[in-house]
Parts: C-alpha cells; sequence; structure tokens
C-alpha cells in the first residue's frame, strides 16, 4: 500500500482526472493549497499599494493505492500535469503502516479500493 | 337664463376639476418620494456590501452589525431629535420646533418627508463606518451614530434645507446668494467625508497597515465581487437620492436621472483610465470607487447642471478620487479601507463646488438666470458654494474631533492588538461570517 501526494498546476486537474480514471483510479482527495517553489514571484495592485505573490495556488491531489496501482498513477499525473515550465509540481510516493474502510470496518489491501463492482 | 345656468355649471365642474388635478398630483408626490426613499434606504445594503468586500472576512459580521444598527439607531434619533433640528423653525443655526413632529402630526405629507429625510440622515453616518472600519469598538461606533444621526448631521443640515420644511437656513441667506446642494453632495456626503478623516486618523491605521521605513502595505478585501455588487446597488440607489430629492412627481425628475448616470459613467471611465495609465492594468476597486465619485459629484448640481457639465464633473470626479485614494493612503498614512475620505469627502466638496461653475439653470429653461461662473453667472454662485464647503468641512472636523475625543477618553474608540489580530466578528460578536467544517 502506498500514498501519492502530488502538488499539481490546478488547471491540470481534469486532465489528470481523466486519466486516473482511465487507469482504474477512482478514489482521490483534492485540496486547494498554496505554496513557494523556484516559480517568480508575481506583482499585484491593490488600490495603489503593490504587493508581492510569492505564495503561488496549486492543487494537492492525495491517492492511497495498493502496489501494482503505484506506477499507473504516478504515470498518469506525470502525464497531465506536465507543461515543461517551472511550476509543474512534484510528485512524493510513501509507505502506508494500516488503513481501514469506516463504513464496513474493512482493513489493509481490500480497505484501499477494488475494481467497480459491475 | 339656461346658458346661464350653463356656464355656473361649467364653472363648478371645472372646479372640482382643478381640485382633482391637485390631489391627483399630491399623491403622486407621495408615491414618487416613497419610492425614492425605499431606494435611498437600500443604500444601506451598499454600503454594507461594499465594506464588507474590501475589508477581511474576520469583520465581516461588524460591518452587518454597524449598518443595521447605525440605520436603527438613527431612525429613532431622527424622529425624536434630528428632524426638528433639520426642519423646524429656526434661529439659522439649528430648528427649535417639531421634535418628536409635535406640531405636525396627522399631516400625511410630514410622514413622506420625514421617510425621505431618514434615509438620508442614515447615509452621513453610514459613511464614516467605512473609513473606520476592522479596528473600532462597536460600542463606540454606536455612540458616535446616535451623534450623528441626532445632532451634527441635522444642525448642519439645517444651514442649507432647512426651508425645506419649516426653517430658513443662514446659507440659504446668503448675500451672494443661496448655496445649492440639491440632493447633498455637501450636506451629507461631504460632511459623512470630513467626519470620516477625522475619525480615521485619530483611530489610527490598522496593524500591519503601515511597517517600519515608510513601508506601505496593501490589506487586500476578502470580496471584489461582493464589492462590486454593493456599488451596483448604491448606485440604483442614487437615482433615488438625486431624482427623489424633487419630492414632487414631474418631469424634472428624468433629467436629474440622465443627469446623475452621465457623471457616473465619466467617473468611472475616468477613474479606469487613471488606474491603467499607472499601472498598466484597469483596477476594478479604483474604477468602482471613480462610479461613486461621479455619483457623489453631480448630487449637488444633479438639477442645476447640462450633460456636458454632468460628463466634466464625473470625469474631474474620477481623477480626483483616484489620485487622492492614493495620497491619502500611501503619502499622508491615512488608513482607510473603502477610500471614503476621498468618494465622499473630496468629491462632494469638488461636486457642490463646480454647481458654481456649471450651473446653466437658464439654458435648461428651468430658472431666469444662469449661476454657473462658466455659463455667464459670474463668480457669485461660486463663493456662495465655497462658503457652504468650507463651513461643513469645518463643523464635521471640528465636531468629530470633539466626539471621538469623548469616545476615546472614556469608552475607547479601538480594540485591543489582540482582537484586531482575531478579528471583530469573534471578539465583539462571538461568531464568525464564514463558517467552514464545524
Amino acid at each position: 500500500m502506498k500514498m501519492i501526494v502530488a502538488i499539481v498546476q490546478p488547471n491540470k486537474l481534469n486532465k489528470i482526472k481523466k486519466l486516473l480514471y482511465s487507469n482504474g483510479i477512482n478514489r482521490f482527495v483534492i485540496s486547494d493549497v498554496y505554496g513557494h517553489s523556484d516559480e517568480d514571484a508575481y506583482i499585484e495592485t491593490y488600490r495603489g499599494v503593490e504587493m508581492e505573490v510569492d505564495l503561488q495556488k496549486k492543487t494537492r491531489i492525495q491517492i492511497a493505492v495498493n502496489d501494482d496501482y503505484v506506477d499507473k498513477a504516478v504515470g498518469a499525473i506525470l502525464e497531465g500535469g506536465k507543461t515543461g515550465k517551472i511550476g509543474d509540481g512534484k510528485i512524493f510516493v510513501y509507505p502506508i503502516e494500516r488503513c481501514y474502510r469506516i463504513s464496513t470496518g474493512e482493513e489493509g489491501s481490500s480497505a484501499i479500493g477494488r475494481p467497480k463492482e459491475v | 337664463m339656461k346658458f346661464l345656468s350653463i356656464i355656473a355649471g361649467f364653472l363648478i365642474s371645472s372646479k372640482l376639476y382643478a381640485s382633482e388635478i391637485e390631489i391627483l398630483q399630491n399623491n403622486l408626490n407621495t408615491v414618487w418620494t416613497c419610492v425614492a426613499a425605499f431606494m435611498v434606504f437600500f443604500m444601506q445594503a451598499g454600503f454594507a456590501l461594499v465594506e464588507m468586500g474590501l475589508t477581511r472576512s474576520k469583520n465581516a459580521i461588524n460591518i452587518i452589525m454597524k449598518n443595521l444598527m447605525d440605520f436603527s439607531v438613527g431612525s429613532l434619533l431622527f424622529f425624536t431629535i434630528g428632524y426638528g433640528l433639520m426642519f423646524g423653525e429656526t434661529n439659522g443655526f439649528f430648528g427649535t420646533s417639531n421634535f418628536i413632529l409635535s406640531g405636525t402630526m396627522g399631516e400625511s405629507w410630514d410622514y413622506t418627508f420625514i421617510i425621505f429625510q431618514t434615509v438620508f440622515a442614515a447615509t452621513a453616518a453610514t459613511i464614516v463606518s467605512g473609513a473606520m472600519a476592522e479596528r473600532t469598538v462597536f460600542t463606540s461606533y454606536l455612540l458616535y451614530s446616535i451623534v450623528i444621526s441626532g445632532l451634527i448631521y441635522p444642525i448642519s443640515g439645517s444651514w442649507a434645507w432647512g426651508s425645506l420644511a419649516n426653517g430658513s437656513g443662514w446659507l440659504e441667506n446668503l448675500s451672494s446668494g443661496p448655496f445649492i446642494d440639491f440632493a447633498g453632495s455637501t450636506v451629507v456626503h461631504s460632511l459623512g467625508g470630513w467626519l470620516a478623516l477625522t475619525g480615521a486618523i485619530m483611530i489610527g491605521p490598522r496593524k500591519g497597515k503601515y511597517g517600519p521605513k515608510g513601508i506601505v502595505r496593501a490589506i487586500p478585501g476578502h470580496n471584489i465581487p461582493m464589492a462590486a455588487i454593493g456599488v451596483f446597488i448604491l448606485w440604483f440607489a442614487w437615482f433615488g437620492f438625486n431624482a427623489g430629492s424633487t419630492t414632487t412627481g414631474d418631469l424634472s425628475i428624468g433629467r436629474i436621472a440622465f443627469i446623475t448616470n452621465i457623471s457616473a459613467v465619466s467617473g468611472s471611465i475616468a477613474a479606469m483610465l487613471c488606474s491603467w495609465v499607472k499601472y498598466r492594468k484597469p483596477d476594478v476597486t479604483m474604477s468602482l470607487n471613480g462610479a461613486l465619485a461621479g455619483l457623489v459629484g453631480i448630487t449637488a448640481g444633479c438639477a442645476n447642471v447640462s450633460a456636458l457639465g454632468a460628463i466634466i464633473i464625473g470625469l474631474i470626479a474620477g481623477v480626483l478620487v483616484f489620485s487622492s485614494v492614493i495620497l491619502i493612503d500611501t503619502k499622508l498614512k491615512i488608513d482607510d479601507p473603502v477610500g471614503a475620505i476621498s468618494v465622499h469627502g473630496i468629491c462632494g466638496a469638488w461636486g457642490t463646488l463646480a454647481v458654481g461653475l456649471f450651473g446653466a439653470e437658464k439654458s435648461l429653461g428651468i430658472g431666469n438666470v444662469n449661476t454657473g461662473l462658466f455659463y455667464g453667472g459670474g463668480i457669485n454662485q461660486l463663493i456662495s458654494q465655497l462658503i457652504g464647503v468650507i463651513s461643513f468641512a469645518a463643523w464635521g472636523i471640528i465636531t468629530g474631533f470633539i466626539l471621538f475625543t469623548i469616545i476615546k477618553k472614556t469608552v475607547g474608540l479601538r480594540v485591543s492588538t489582540d482582537e484586531e489580530y482575531i478579528g471583530l466578528d469573534i471578539e465583539e460578536h462571538g461568531m464568525e461570517a464564514y463558517h467552514e467544517s464545524k
């Protein structure tokens, strides 16, 4: 079991989502975040006063997957999130110690996910 | 004989007809003045939205409470003492009769007139709220709202508008000619602006607004679309404010509404162009302030100036609001989160003086002479306008200084530093505007 956390450009989320779905990954959590990176800060003007905006809007995707889905998920984000410029974001993969599904009390791999029942 | 009776019958019926016309006209006046009053009441919503949108989310509840309660206490105060001070029989400086509508109860027009004047009084008090936002103790706000709508506004209001009812103010009897402020560029807006200036200086800037070594920081408002809707509501209400000040259902309503609008659009265009040239991008809050500047500017002269005059008044108001917001914020370092001092104080003064330049009553077919300097009226009207502007500025600044000093020495004007950081919503009112997952 692995946790994948990706910080991506907000406008790339739709493409990433579609690629995740087509790889059979249907469970993830999205949040709006702000981040500082090598990306240049930019200047906004509010009522005649300039202010430097050094925190950029980003989208964070969290996906918990079984081991055989890690490469598919990472591949989807790499493909869907890429513009080739500074600021495209990063992907982190780390192990999950335990996992439970709250509605059934299931534990382990089956709690992470299974293919959709037809 | 039969012929004579027909003539007599005709005379009687035409007399009846004339009195019915008069009743109809009175009804029309009442309906129009009430509709206009309801529109001006809606300015409370506009002011609340502008002030909330241009400040931080942690103070939104406080702003709602201020706008609700200044109208509530202001209405009662204006009814009990304000109306008498403003429109009672006068010694030239304040009215001394008609308190609690005494002596006039039962006359239906008085009810119409007082609801119209009440919403104006509330507007003057609300202007101050924006300039002192995000740092004023709520109790202190209530106290100064009471004094502004009960005393400060009606006393100076009687100087210029007393004769609309039972009074006759000194500004209406100047030797250079009566002071003209049709709907209140000075009586309402400029007065509110000068009180706002005094209050903003005395309470000091918000924490973090000005750093060491002369750093000026922006404190962005939390909801610009909200502020924009507020400006549109104010604009809508302004048609009632200006065209309603006829308190008469006649043909002048259309002209005044048109003149009002053309100045407002000139103001927003001028402010947008200024920001575009200076900052390379058309700035939204400056453009919104520009529309309000054009509206405040035309309020004094909306019944007296031509379309061309209105456009020039609006354009200059737009430039004035842009430059004075920056001057006040970055050079004078007076923290006015919504630009109330510039919009209401400075553009109100400009609009009032402009009547002495652009008054075109004869050209418009509504008077025997043009009062404006540029329309061959000489300098007399401009002198009257200047006297009015200066006397209201002095009155606003002096009474404001006394009022805010007393409040500062007794209940305190400003919240604690901790409370300012946490937000007035939680500390003053025990709740937040935006509950998230709780």
